[in-house]
């Protein structure tokens, strides 16, 4: 299976996504109007690259804003993720977020309490 | 008093405007509005955290605008178009407030009425968990939204909505709605 590289906009995230080095990287802004059109091939690409993950996937979250739309998206996201640590693989999500930041912290853990993965947070001195 | 949307458009021009806009509410639009925002409040030398606020309840107020607003062609001093909204961001002594003001459907009142009272009834603490509900109910709404646009505003801003309905005609009200923070 190919990797994707998505570069950022102003109001869509930078992905990548590697099947080799099992690393999935969300990164920059996720506010566009239509988040489920966005967000699609990376879902679509996660069921692929479910049925013979890495032994690691590593997930870095790095989003300085993201909006409601994206929120449910990013579950989504999430529990493709969960899936695959579910059937024996092993899953880490880092979940970055900017000093004083409270809002985003806040917004991992809420995730953290859904999905059933380990989940590091991971403050970004400025 | 009938309808007069030259009044509404004072205001949300009226006081320490950062910026107003009344007109066609595309996404184009939102996303320069979210840039000259954001570099103002830079400017400003608020604090990052303050201007994370202010930005994030931005983008869901006009998001709200564009997925919700009802199309109405209203010809005055102010003329209205398809997708016609205003929308203020200000400076009221120490806080900010985030005004918008669209058309909607005289159908759809009481469920606007019935959400926001709900928020407006509820603790912080509740609306978080409220926020988490809505977030992990896996369904989406024919607009791809959520439905947790409001309930996210009240959750970052810790306040209440202030919101009144301006009956245009038997079909349509203007719907004036504002957040301070």
């Amino acid at each position: 299976m190919d990797p994707i590289a998505i570069e950022g906009t102003p109001k869509t995230p930078t992905v990548n996504l590697n099947p080799t080095t099992g690393k999935v990287e969300i990164k920059g802004r996720s506010i566009p109007e239509n988040s489920i059109e966005f967000y699609k091939p990376v879902v679509d690409w996660l069921e692929s690259y479910s049925a013979s993950p890495t032994k690691l996937t590593e997930v870095n979250v790095q989003l300085e804003y993201f909006n409601t739309s994206s929120s449910k998206c990013i579950l989504d996201v999430f529990k493709k993720l969960e899936a695959i640590h579910k059937s024996g693989n092993e899953v880490i999500i880092n979940w970055y977020y900017e000093e004083d930041d409270e809002d985003m912290l806040e917004a991992g853990e809420d995730y953290q309490s859904i999905i059933r993965i380990p989940f590091k947070m991971i403050e970004i001195e400025e | 008093m009938s309808f007069n949307i030259e009044n509404w458009s004072n205001k949300f021009n009226e006081g320490n405007v950062i910026l107003s806009y009344n007109g066609n509410i595309t996404s184009e639009l939102i996303t320069d509005v979210l840039e000259t925002v954001e570099t103002k409040l830079n400017e400003s030398e608020e604090k990052p955290k303050v201007t994370k606020k202010i930005y994030n309840v931005l983008v869901e107020c006009l998001q709200n605008l564009y997925h919700h607003l009802d199309a109405v062609k209203y010809n005055g001093q102010v003329k209205a178009d398809e997708k016609f909204a205003m929308f203020s961001v200000k400076k009221v002594g120490n806080s900010y407030n985030v005004a918008t003001g669209n058309f909607v459907k005289n159908t759809k009142l009481q469920l606007l009425r019935d959400r926001i009272e709900q928020l407006n009834s509820m603790t912080s603490d509740q609306v978080k968990d409220l926020y988490k509900i809505v977030l992990n109910n896996e369904e989406y709404s024919d607009k791809g939204g959520g439905g947790l646009g409001m309930i996210d505003i009240v959750k970052r801003t810790e306040s209440k909505i202030e919101y009144s309905f301006d009956k245009l005609n038997d079909e349509y009200s203007f719907f004036y709605f504002n957040i301070n923070m």
